[in-house]
């Protein structure tokens, strides 16, 4: 094994940008976390805040595994630069659940058996949970047209679209 | 995946991105929703040293309506455009296109100056750009410029902005009365990129067909207007052996390409079967149908 290089020479260096320090209130706590400016959301939440509930599938906005709510919209976490986000407020999967009773969507999914490996699942619940707060999703139809950002490698959908309308039928 | 290193600066004014642009002097890209730049970044089809955040200016984000058209702030988000009643109102074939953007997801973040500036072949905005006519407004730290959307589009992914450039509006004219829009898109899965779409709008008086407009996307390195098939329609009722013919200008007018979603002649085909759907739909709308 050839031995190992110092770790980088002056003659190499690449200028690195200083880190920037931003403020975010993650499931209803502030945090401040000092971060390279290409840190994206999404893996600030997953390797700074432990929060690896947010699943990452493609990391280029292909799957819609990485869906979290900021300020109450749904996005996608793996397009976006937590930088760009300081002062935001973001809830993730861990987020849903208030004083130990699951969010609807949350029960509805376990009703409805909407899931399989469960890899999705975290992505789809808060898809649905900005759905939900649209609003514009009244029939089967809409809301599969409406949730076609987050794929189901396990092909649950008919069962996501069941659970997602009985929470529409209960709210 | 990764995006290479680069640094940050949030601008809070068209007049301090600009600036920040400037002083790069190339090497410096703008950051408005992210949902193409940030691929680009972590595919490290670009390496610039710096990024300019312009999603904290305040006021670059509006839809306003004037007499004779509609002015859209850059940073307008795909969202306000797809449930703008004012859109749906004045121009509808841009509501009815919006829905085939990406997906809401996608659509809560990417901005109308980010799609245009980007320059995706298959992407609707460009198309919808050209079809209705629009100009741009154009800033930098030597001034302002406006470039008609028709002439905007270089080449796939290459628009006519320099590095310094910021887009900051986008102007639509408003359609004459007894217009009519069809909307037609071919893509894999909805919310995918188009395969090919057409988008069409005739203004109708006294039966026949007063102005005629067809925009083409997916079908080039750059949307389409076809110029020659929309002369055909002027001054008649549409009909099947028109449409067919009109189709047919269509098909001439455009040099599609193999690529892995579709072959050029596959894209041929699609583009005059998705004219023949638009052209009518537009038709029956002129007459004030549904
Ligand atoms: C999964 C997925 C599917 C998609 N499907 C579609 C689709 O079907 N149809 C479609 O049209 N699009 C689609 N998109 C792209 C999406 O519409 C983007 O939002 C859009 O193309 C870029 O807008 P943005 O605001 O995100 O721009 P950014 O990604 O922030 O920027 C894109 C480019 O434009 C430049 N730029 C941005 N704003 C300005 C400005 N004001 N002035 C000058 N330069 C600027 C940037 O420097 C960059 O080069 C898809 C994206 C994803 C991730
Ligand atoms: S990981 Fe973000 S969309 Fe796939
Ligand atoms: S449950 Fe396995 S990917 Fe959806």
């Amino acid at each position: 094994m050839a031995p190992a290089k110092p770790h980088q020479s002056a003659a190499v260096a690449i200028p690195v940008p200083d880190k920037i320090s931003v403020s975010l209130n993650v499931n209803g706590v502030d945090v401040q976390l000092d971060l390279a400016p290409w840190t994206t959301l999404l893996d600030a939440l997953r390797d700074r805040l432990n929060l690896t509930g947010t699943k990452k599938g493609c990391d280029h906005g292909q799957c819609g595994a990485c869906t979290v709510l900021v300020d109450g919209r749904r996005i996608v976490s793996c397009l976006t630069l937590a930088v760009m986000k300081d002062g935001s407020k973001v809830t993730t999967i861990e987020g849903l659940a208030k004083d130990g009773m699951l969010h609807p969507l949350q029960q509805a999914f376990i009703d409805h058996d909407a899931f399989q490996c469960g890899y999705c699942t975290p992505g789809q619940i808060c898809s649905a949970a900005g759905l939900l707060a649209e609003g514009r999703a009244k029939t089967a139809d809409e809301i599969r047209e409406l949730m076609s950002g987050n794929i189901c490698r396990c092909g649950a959908y008919p069962n996501i679209v069941a659970a997602i309308q009985q929470v529409m039928g209960h709210s | 995946m990764k995006p290479p290193v680069f640094d940050y600066i949030a601008a809070t004014s068209t007049d301090m991105a600009v600036a920040a642009l400037a002083a790069a002097g190339g090497e410096a890209k703008i950051i408005a929703g992210g949902q193409s730049l940030m691929p680009m970044l972590s595919f490290r089809l670009l390496r610039p040293s710096l990024l300019v955040d312009i999603n904290r200016i305040p006021g670059l984000a509006y839809i306003e309506e004037a007499d004779t058209c509609l002015r859209i702030g850059a940073l307008t988000r795909h969202f306000q455009i797809e449930t703008s009643p004012v859109i749906a109102r004045h121009l509808p074939v841009l509501s009815a296109a919006m829905t085939h953007v990406a997906h809401l997801a996608i659509r809560n973040r990417g901005t109308i100056g980010g799609s245009l500036s980007h320059g995706d072949p298959a992407a609707e905005l460009p198309m919808i750009a050209v079809l209705l006519d629009a100009t741009l407004h154009i800033e930098s730290v030597s001034g302002q410029r406006a470039v008609r959307a028709q002439d905007f589009f270089l080449d796939a992914l290459t628009v006519d902005l320099d590095s310094a450039e910021v887009l900051a509006e986008i102007i639509l004219p408003k359609l004459p009365p007894n217009t009519g829009w069809g909307f037609e898109e071919i893509a894999r899965r909805h919310g995918d990129f188009a395969i090919a779409a057409v988008a069409a709008t005739l203004t109708v008086s006294d039966g026949s067909i007063r102005q005629a407009r067809i925009a083409l996307t997916g079908v080039g390195p750059t949307p389409v207007r076809a110029a020659a098939a929309e002369t055909l329609l002027i001054g008649h009722a549409l009909e099947n052996k028109l449409v067919e013919s009109v189709a047919r200008a269509v098909r001439a007018a455009i040099a599609p390409e193999d690529d892995l979603h579709a072959s050029a002649d596959y894209r041929r085909h699609l583009a005059g079967v998705l004219t023949d759907r638009a052209l009518h739909a537009a038709w029956r709308r002129a007459q004030g149908e549904p």
